[in-house]
This record gives structure tokens, sequence and C-alpha cells, in this order.
């Protein structure tokens, strides 16, 4: 049992049928709490195959981690493992010694985890890491036989200058290149089966796609099975053949991923394909432009039914809105901003670049770009929370570089911000009630009683109960969080909203009743949005208008439909190459 | 790395002249005689007040007070004690004792606190831990005279295990209980240190991604938990410094350790005032050099700091 | 691909039952409302180390506030040289120091000192460090770098030695507010950091950036937004900052540039018995039992408050 290859008899079982290599059978895992047994995973059935791609979908909190993190058995504090079998290649890992899982991992199971920041140790070089997982599981011997096979598994990785930089050490790899390190790590000792567990959440998308690409050509070439672990419908289907949707730590669908794209049969994976951006997107490009989703959904409407979340809803009901917005004229207007930072020793950074736009009343535009673009940069100039280096921003007839004190104070009111991480973007220790009340209190807008009120009004608006008013942030789930602060941004009625983030942190279903919840807003108060992600596929379906930012500058800038049909720079065709679920058929 | 130590020497220079200029002003600028108000309630012979009034250029103004006494330090002018000795002699006599006092201390704490750090660490909420913890409580809230008198009470007069008092040219057997006490005082510290910094790499990411290359767990707890937990713990080397110099005062006093502590302990009690001045002034500049050399320690055992522009 | 599918990987879908959909994102808030505080209470109050801590700290404010409560033996002038060292008697129950004073009349009477010294350290170290730590932290730039060289000064110099190099002049005026005075002027640098540090990080939450962009006043964000999410580790480090000055005071009168010998103290006592160490140990070691467990009782608590209070420790439990 200590030397299988890949391809050898233990494939066939006794009965002649064939074995699969992993198989998980009412998987139940339980975590010990103060208050008993919590099960996080229950009663779940895999079952993979040699040479094939499986994912497990499924939103946080719905188990996807934890199964994969039982199979190799490493769950994270109480965590463990309370019935069922895993069975690889016919052994049971759930009965498995400690020494028997350690022969497992590395060299039978390879394992590639989430965010390739905290996934290395900081205070030993890449070349001691990748060495010491080949020495651990026997691949080489020798001082230079174990160094040779470390640079040539990553160089397989996709880091052409391994042998220069295996003295170097993580803080010196950007974060793609880890995560290619952390993949090296995991086809270290040519496993049989690699588990990754969101390997590319925490890039960039085109970094993502790089790197996806790089993965998937390479398990094919080494024979390796993979099972990888997303929260992205989109993605799952387009990199696995197989699919397993979770959710509460149940499998509530599973089979070939096409099929279930394409005929999604229990409700919570209707849900989650009405949900998903990129595929939203996807579908919107299939019919041609926003104008025909209508039409779509109407086709679609099994998908559609009793599901009040449907993002093609949300952008149709925003296109009724462009057209009456068109002629507007704008409330902000953006001329040559440049924002240059002195770094000591470094000379100058030039964050933003000659940035140039308008927004018509009432409209959204998204600007859009890749970490480290400029973006945020350019909401917090318009917020005035920093100043230009030069260049100029009009808001409602104001120069904002000549307004101060009073005016400037008044000019705040009108415009409002919403910041991305929901975990901070309230004072833990301040009540809702107070939370929304102080820009009234702040701007000693009305009296207690008419503020309270108002209070109310502005939670019966982001759909929240009256109840919460006593309530602290820490009850309140990230949506809820990015509600409130929602609630808060609207204290004051403003005309201007400007949303850095605001969903990228949700998961998918929260994130589409969020951006319903802001389509109906704008369409109801009449807001402009200036909506700064970095994820194309959630602006097709918010935005009117898109600037796409690259270092700094505006490379591209149209209206939403444009940028999709007809991306003239490369950089856009990438950034749309790279919405996970692009080359998907969806039979539509 | 040229960069860091440069950086860190810059920083070095005025926290320097800050705090000679501090202590010199603690003395010497205060309203009244401050070479009278030195002595206390004591008299002092006129020779001696004379003596010292020339010393500290009284009748400079107080700022060019302050650089001659600055220039004294370093070219090693650091005065005359009472009995006509000068200081940086009883210094170069008296160091080298304390100095083996004190990394015999270094040691006993270190190798201890860390294991039982570790130990606690990694069987958290266990019999061993939660004794550690009632253990390490306790000796945190006992002073370290207390703890001196009861360990040469107990050890050195009921078990006559040592000897109470420290016998001339300090042999090393003599300076073991002095060395456990004053390693008393910072053991409870690094092993609830080491504790909390193993508790939060053991959680770290990386430590679970070791596993996942297969490693046993052998070898994750020292390469990866301890190595990585070891980095607060050199920090806390600097503070530790400090509660060593006026541990090493006191310690050395009970037990008659002819070190720099005891010089420093009975110039104190004699109520000899410029003496206690001129030593506290060495000790401080000692104690800035010690956190400088930690600093380095600690960008040789963390490269994110090593190689940091 | 599809033909890669074997058979027992066809299409399948849970029965609706088995995972019933529920509302997303469902507002579950129930029972009491609660923030860091609540949560911090509720949990510390489940701890018997918090409740015995309390009640010894309670005990010995107690003692400071009202030692005529504990005993009618004055600690000074009723000594008599014929009890010496001596033991146990009728009325005096732990027996006699070498002056023949009642060591549990001078234990009981020596509280208050060792407890003001404690309590007037404490208060100037959070006021100082409070102080420069906030404006530091939170006004950066040039303010901070000022104010941070100076912490460092005074952090470069360990409060024992710098109180006694204080004491040594002032020895002529030395009572509880001068070396209270003495030791807390050089104890701040520690808080003043830990405070800093901590609003350095709170400083960037995205509620704070919210509050700029409302117009709310630099001075009213510090005060509402970022101090209170800032203050937590300077309870801990306060609470056990007490413990220390206790001990200090304890540690400068057994040098002799502490309190006068007139004054009651622990230290004082301890410093007094220690050359009849051999013969009387125990009018040593009993003053040195009240003061440990007065300093033990502190360091319990700042031990409980910091579980409560650091969801890293609370993690480490």
């Amino acid at each position: 049992m200590t030397d299988t290859t890949k391809a050898t008899e233990s494939a066939v079982r006794r009965d002649g049928s064939e074995r699969p290599i992993l198989e998980i059978k009412n998987l139940e895992v339980g975590f010990n709490t103060q208050n008993g047994l919590v099960k996080a995973v229950d009663g779940v059935n895999i079952t993979l195959y040699r040479g094939q791609s499986l994912a497990i979908v499924g939103e946080s909190g719905s188990g996807k981690s934890t199964t994969a993190h039982a199979i190799i058995n490493l769950l994270p504090g109480t965590g463990q493992v309370t019935g069922g079998q895993i069975l690889l290649d016919g052994q049971d890992l759930t009965k498995a010694s400690k020494k028997e899982m350690e022969v497992v991992r590395g060299r039978k199971i390879g394992f590639v985890p989430q965010d390739p920041m905290s996934n290395l140790n900081p205070v030993w070089s890449i070349g001691f890491q990748v060495e010491e997982a080949i020495k651990a599981n026997g691949i080489a011997t020798g001082r230079k036989e174990i160094k040779k096979r470390a640079i040539e598994v990553l160089k397989q990785a996709g880091l052409q200058d391994a042998d220069r930089r295996l003295k170097q050490f993580p803080h010196q790899f950007s974060g793609g290149m880890r995560q290619r390190v952390l993949i090296g790590m995991g086809l270290a000792a040519d496993p049989q089966l690699l588990i990754a567990d969101e390997p590319t959440s925490a890039l960039d998308v085109t970094v993502q796609r790089v790197i996806l690409d790089h993965l998937e050509s390479l398990t094919r070439e080494l024979g390796t099975t993979l099972l990888f672990i997303t929260h992205d419908l989109g993605l799952a289907a387009e990199r696995a053949e197989q699919l397993v949707v979770m959710y509460k730590g149940r499998v509530v669908e599973s089979g070939p991923s096409v099929e279930i794209l394409q005929n999604p049969q229990h409700p919570y994976t209707q849900r989650l394909v009405a949900a998903a951006p990129s595929l939203a997107s996807r579908r919107i490009q299939a019919t041609g432009s926003i104008a025909a989703a209508e039409a779509a959904m109407q086709s679609d409407a099994e998908t559609a039914a009793g599901d009040e979340i449907d993002l093609l809803a949300t952008a149709e009901a925003r296109a009724e809105l462009l057209a009456a917005a068109e002629s507007a004229p704008p409330a902000i207007t953006v001329e040559h901003l440049t924002k240059v930072y002195k770094i000591r020793g470094a000379g100058d950074f030039t964050a933003v670049d000659d940035v140039s736009f308008q927004i018509p009343k009432g409209t959204t535009m998204a600007l859009v770009g890749e970490s480290g673009s400029g973006k945020s940069t350019v909401a917090k100039m318009l917020l005035k929370l920093e100043d230009a280096t030069s260049g100029k921003i009009v808001v409602g007839g104001q120069d904002l570089a000549s307004v101060t004190g009073k005016q400037l104070f008044d000019l705040r009111s009108r415009m409002q911000p919403v910041f991305q991480d929901p975990y901070g973007s309230l004072n833990p220790l301040r009540n809702i009630g107070n939370t929304i009340s102080e820009p009234l209190s702040t701007h000693g807008v009305g009296d207690r009683a008419s503020r309270r009120e108002r209070v109310f009004e502005l939670l019966d608006q982001v759909s929240l109960p009256r109840t919460l008013v006593g309530r602290y942030p820490n009850e309140l789930s990230g949506g809820q969080r990015q509600r409130i602060a929602i609630a808060r941004a609207l204290a004051l009625k403003p005309e201007i909203v400007v949303l850095d983030e605001a969903v990228s942190a949700l998961d998918v279903l929260v994130q589409a009743q969020i951006l319903r919840l802001l389509a109906d807003l704008q369409g109801e108060l009449g807001l402009t949005y200036l909506f700064i992600t970095h994820d194309l596929a959630v602006v097709r379906v918010i935005a009117d208008h898109v600037s796409v930012m690259q270092r700094g500058r505006i490379v591209e800038a149209a209206t939403t439909d444009e940028v999709f049909e007809n991306p003239r720079q490369q950089y856009t065709q990438d950034l749309l190459a790279a919405i996970p679920g692009a080359n998907i058929e969806l039979g539509a | 790395m040229a960069g860091y130590i440069a950086r860190r020497l810059l920083q070095a220079i005025p926290v320097l002249l800050g705090t000679t200029f501090l202590i010199y002003f603690m003395v010497f600028a205060m309203p009244g005689d401050p070479i009278v108000a030195l002595f206390g309630d004591k008299t002092p012979p006129p020779q001696v007040l004379e003596q010292l009034r020339e010393r500290y250029n009284l009748d400079q103004p107080f700022i060019v007070q302050y650089f001659i006494f600055l220039g004294n330090i370093f070219r090693g002018d650091l005065g005359t004690s009472f009995s006509g000795q000068p200081v940086s002699e009883i210094l170069a006599e008296t160091f080298p004792v304390t100095l083996r006092l004190a990394l015999m201390a270094v040691i006993i704490e270190m190798v201890f606190g860390i294991a039982v750090g570790l130990i606690s660490g990694l069987r958290k909420g266990g019999i061993f831990d939660a004794s550690a913890l009632v253990v390490s409580l306790i000796l945190i809230s006992l002073p370290v005279f207390v703890v001196a008198f009861v360990a040469q009470f107990i050890f050195g007069i009921q078990l006559g295990w040592f000897r109470t008092t420290v016998g001339p040219g300090a042999p090393t057997q003599d300076l073991i209980l002095p060395a456990i006490v004053l390693a008393t005082i910072s053991f409870a510290q690094i092993t609830r240190l080491t504790r909390a910094s193993v508790i939060e790499t053991d959680g770290q990411d990386f430590v679970r991604t070791a596993a996942s290359k297969g490693l046993s767990r052998s070898r994750i707890v020292p390469v990866h938990i301890l190595r990585n937990s070891l980095i607060p713990v050199v920090t806390y080397l600097a503070v530790d410094f400090g509660v060593l110099m006026v541990g090493a005062t006191v310690t050395e006093g009970i037990f008659n350790v002819p070190g720099v502590g005891r010089t420093l302990y009975q110039a104190i009690i004699r109520g000899e005032g410029p003496t206690v001045v001129s030593f506290v002034t060495v000790m401080v500049l000692i104690y800035l050099v010690v956190n400088l050399l930690v600093d380095l320690l600690y960008a040789v055992l963390d490269p994110r700091i090593r190689y940091a522009k | 691909m599809p033909s890669n599918t074997r058979p027992d990987q066809q299409h399948f879908v849970a029965p609706l039952e088995e995972t019933p959909l529920v509302a997303i994102d469902k507002v579950k808030a129930e029972g009491k409302p609660t923030n860091l505080w609540t949560d911090a209470w509720a949990d510390v109050r489940g701890r018997p180390m918090f409740w015995i801590s309390s009640a010894l700290i309670v005990l010995v404010v107690i003692v400071a506030l009202f030692p005529g409560l504990f005993t009618q033996v004055p600690p000074n002038n009723d000594c008599q040289l014929s009890n010496s060292n001596g033991g146990p008697a009728d009325g005096h129950p732990l027996g006699f120091t070498k002056q023949g004073c009642d060591i549990y009349s001078r234990i009981i009477h020596g509280t208050s000192t060792s407890l003001s010294v404690g309590i007037i350290v404490t208060v100037l170290v959070a006021v100082l460090g409070i102080t420069f730590g906030a404006f530091a932290g939170f006004y950066g730039g040039w303010i901070d770098s000022v104010l941070s060289r100076l912490g460092d000064i005074f952090f470069s110099i360990p409060y024992i030695l710098a109180a006694v190099v204080i004491m040594s002049v002032f020895s002529k005026y030395a009572n509880v507010w001068v070396i209270s005075l003495a030791i807390g002027i050089f104890a701040w640098p520690a808080t003043a950091r830990v405070l800093r540090a901590e609003i350095l990080r709170v400083k960037n939450a995205d509620y704070v950036m919210a509050a700029t962009a409302l117009g709310v006043s630099r001075f009213r964000i510090l005060l509402r937004h970022v101090l209170p999410n800032s203050i937590a580790p300077v309870i801990v480090i306060t609470t056990i900052s007490l413990a220390s000055a206790i001990v200090a005071e304890a540690t400068l009168s057994f040098l002799g540039v502490g309190l006068p010998s007139s004054t009651m103290s622990w230290g004082n006592d301890i410093s007094a018995a220690q050359l009849d160490l051999r013969t009387a140990p125990q009018v040593l070691i009993l003053p040195s039992i009240a003061l440990s467990i007065t300093v033990l009782s502190f360091i319990m608590l700042g031990e409980v408050v910091r579980d409560a209070l650091d969801p890293k420790a609370r993690a480490r439990r």
C-alpha cells in the first residue's frame, strides 16, 4: 500500500468494476461548542474517479471547506468526524492512525490552501519549505537531488526563475507567485489527488485566470485527480466536470456540471444560478443586451420562478431607468485628477494619473480595476478624505478644491460613502439606532423624536426590522451590516453615494440581494452612484457607464453594453475573459 | 539589513541624548543645592562637597554642565565613589560578576520559561497548563526581595544547600541560588508569552499547510511552531534586561554578590547620591545598547525585517 | 467531458424536505443586545478567578479605608522592646516585630499606603499614557514623532531605577504623593505604546472614514469612535500596573529610598526585618504575604479582564 502509482490494479474492485479514487459516504463532521456538538457537515456523499475534476460549491458556512479538511484529517479546533467514511482508494481515512495519515498527506493527497498570504511560513525561505515537503515524502534523497526536485516542482508550477529565487522569503513574492509556490508544494510528491481550497479567491481576476489555467493543464498532464472548493458557481462549472452543491452542511445537488448549470433542479441551486453575477452577465451577453434581458428571463422562467433575487431582473429594472436618465446634467465632473504619493526613499508614486469622467445625475458609473489600480484613491478624493495633487472635482457645481469649513460640511451631507469591509464599516460599540442617526445629529437635523422616526424609515428602506435599533453590529451578518451602512449613508438624503467595493465581501445570494436593494433605492430616490469594484461581472448588472482603470489611468470608458460587447483595449478584453464562466455554453 | 542597522543606530542617538539629559535634569536642575540634596539627611564632609561641586561645574550654566557631564561619560570618567575609588574602576571589577549572574539567570529563565510555555501552549487547557498558570501568577505577584529572602531562608538556612551569602571571588556554585532567584522574576512572563505565542502560531494557516505536506508533528512543532513563536519572546529580552538590572540590584544586595548591583544597592542604602547617579547612568547606557542588540537579533530571526528596505 | 461521468455520478437532487431553504440573510437577533462590554461581563461573571480576585480587592480596600474595623492595637506607639521578635500572644495574633510592635496591626495599617501608591500611580500612568498615546496615534505626523521619541526616552530608563534617583534627590520630601509621582512619571510609556498601536489599527477602520465623510470633527471622532474601541488593552495593562506600582513602592522602601520609616509600609517592615531572617523569619514573611496577596489579586483580575476583552486571549483559553 505504501507505493501506489497512479494506474495500478488497485483501481479495480474485486467484482471487476472501477473503484473510485475517493469515495465519501455519509460524512458527518461536528464542532464542539459551548452549546454542544454543532454539525458542520451532515451526511455528505461524494464519488470521484481517477482523472476527473470535481468542484464543491457553496456559500460561506455551507461546510465545503470543512469537508475538504476532513479528507486530510486537518480539521481546525474542536472539529471531528462523527460519522461516515472517507475511502481513499479503498482505505478508510477516518480510521487511519496519525502515522498512516502522514503517509497519505503530501504523497497521496496534495493540498493547495486558500490564502497565499498566510499559508507560507514567513521565517523560512521558499526553497526550504518546498524541500521540506520533498524530503518528508521521500521523493528524493541527498541535498542535491532534493534541491533539483524543488526547482523542478516550482518551474512546473510556473515559477520560471525558481533556481534563482529558492533562497528568497515569502514576503518577497507577489500573491500570485506565492500561490504558484503553494501549488508546487501541493504537487511536490506527485499525489494522486489534489485538493484545492479556493485556490485563487484572494487574487486579482487576471492572475486568477492564469493560475487556474496552469493548474488545469498541469493536473491533466500529470494525470492528477482534482477536487476543488469554490464559492463561485461560474468558476466551478468552467473548471470541473463534476459539481457538488452544498448548503447548510448537506449536498443539495450533484452531477455533471453543465447539466446542473443548464438545468438546476434544487431550489437552492436555482437561487445560486440566478444570483451568480458571472452567469448573469453571461446570460445578458448571450441574449445580446440588457434590453433583451426580460425576454431571456421569461424564456428562463423555470429558473427565475419564485425567486426574488434574480440579477437579470435587477439589470432589467435598471435598464429602464437609464433611458430616462441619459440626458441628465452631470452630478459629478472629474477633470485631470492626479494623486502623487511621496514615498520615503523611493521617490514619487502616482496612484491616480490624469483621470477624467462625468457621471450624469441618477445614473451609475462603475470604476473597475484590479488591486493597486487607484480606483479607491479616486473615491477618497471625491469624498475629500484625501486631497488631490492636481486636477478638478466638481460636485453639484462646486469645485471641491475651493470648498472649506461650513461649505464642505454641507457638501458632505450630499455625498455619502459605503465601504467594503462589512466588519469594519460600523462602530462595534454603538448601537444600530445611534449609528444610523449619527449623520442626523452631526448635521443638526430635526429633534430626538423626528430623528428616531427617520431611523425607522431608513430601516424600512433597507428592509431590516425596526427592532434592530437597540442592537449592536456584532449580532448582524455581513450583508445586514452593509444594509445598515447604506441606511447611514442615506440618512441625510444625499444625491450621490460612493460605493467602494460595497458588495465584494458578501456571499453571492446576499450580494444579489444588496445589488437589488441598491437598484431599487436608485429608482426611488434618484441617486447617483459611483460604483467601485474589481468584479466586472457585477458591473454588468448594476452600472450604466464603465471606466476601466489600470495603473492609475483610465484605459477605457464607455457605456456598459459597449464595454461588454465591444471592448477596445487588450486589458479590458483580458478582464472580460477572466470572468469565470465566460466560456460556458448555457444553452439559453 | 545594513539600512535597518543604520536606521536603528540613528534612532538611538536622540534617545541617548534624551535619557542622559533627563537623568542630569532630575538631579541638577532642582532648586537649592543639588549636591547637598543628594545626601538626604546625611552631612558629608565639606571637602567632599567641594570636590563634587567642582566636578559637576555648578557655577556654569545648566546646559554647559550637562555637556561637560556627557563628555566625561564618553571619556569613561564617571567620578569617584566616597571611598575615593574611581567609579569606572569599580565597574571594571564588579561587571564580570554581574554579567555571569545575569547570563545564568537568562539561561535558566529562557530554558525553563520556553519549555513550560511550549508545553502549556501545545496542551492548552490541560492539567499542566492550569498548574503552570497558577505557578506563574504567584511568581509574578512575589516581589523579588521576597523571593530572595524566602529562598535564602529555605535553601540557605533551613536546608543548607547553598551558602546564604556569596563568598569572595563569587564562585559559580555560589551564584546558582541568586541566579535562580533572579530568573524567577521573568520566568513567569516568558512562560505566559511563549504560551500565547505558541497557541497563536499553532492556529496559523501555514502550520496546517505544513501538515498537509505530510510533515510529522515532531517536525512541525520545532520548525514551524517554536521557531516562529520565539520572535516575540526574543523582543521581550529587551524589557527583561531592565527587569534584570533592578532585580540584580536587590538580589546582589541580599546575597552579597560582589557585582554592580550590590555596589548600587550599597550606594543607595548609604545615601551616596552621586555614586547612585553615576551607576544609574551607566546602566541606562548599557540598557540602550542591549535594546539595540535585541532589535538586531529580532531582524536576524524575522526575515521580513531583515529584507525590508 | 460528459462521457467521463460514471453511472454512479448521475445528476442527484436532494429532496427539498431534507434541506428546506431559509430566507436569505435572515435577521437573528434574540435576547438582550450584546456588544464587547456585555460579552466581556458575561464571560467574566462565569469565572471563579474573577470572584476570588474581586473579593480580595474589596477586602483590601475595606482594610485600607477602615483599619479600625480590624484592629484596635495602635501600630506604633504601643511597642515594647521586651516583646522584640516575640511570637503570638493574647490580642497579638501574629506576634511582634524587632521593635516589639504588633505585626498584625502594622500589616493592617500598612494596607492604605500600598493601595494609595498603587491607585495614584495608576491614575497618573493612565492619564499620561492615554493622553500621549491617543494624540500620537490619532494625529500622527510630527505630533507622533515628538511624542513617541519622548516616550522612548522615558521608556529607556527602567522606572524603578529612575525612581531611585528621584527619591535620592527628594528624600527629604518623601511621602505617598512624591513616591507615586517618582514611579508614575517613568511608567507611562508602556501604556502610551499599547494605546498608540491600538489606535493606529482602529483609526483606519471604515467607520472612522464614514464619520469623517459625514463631517464629524476630528476630536469628536477620536472621543466617540476611536478611543472607546481602543481602550480595552489599556484597561488590562492598567490593572496590572496597579500591581506593579505596589511592588515598586515596596521595593523602594526596601532599598531605603522609599517612604520614611515613620510611615507604615509593608516594604519598610520587610526591610527592617531582614537582619533577623535567621532567628525570626515570620517578622519578614508575614508582611510579605500581605503584600503578595494584594499584588496577586490585581494580577489575577488583570488576567481575567485580558481574557474577557482580548479576543485573541479568549481563543487561547
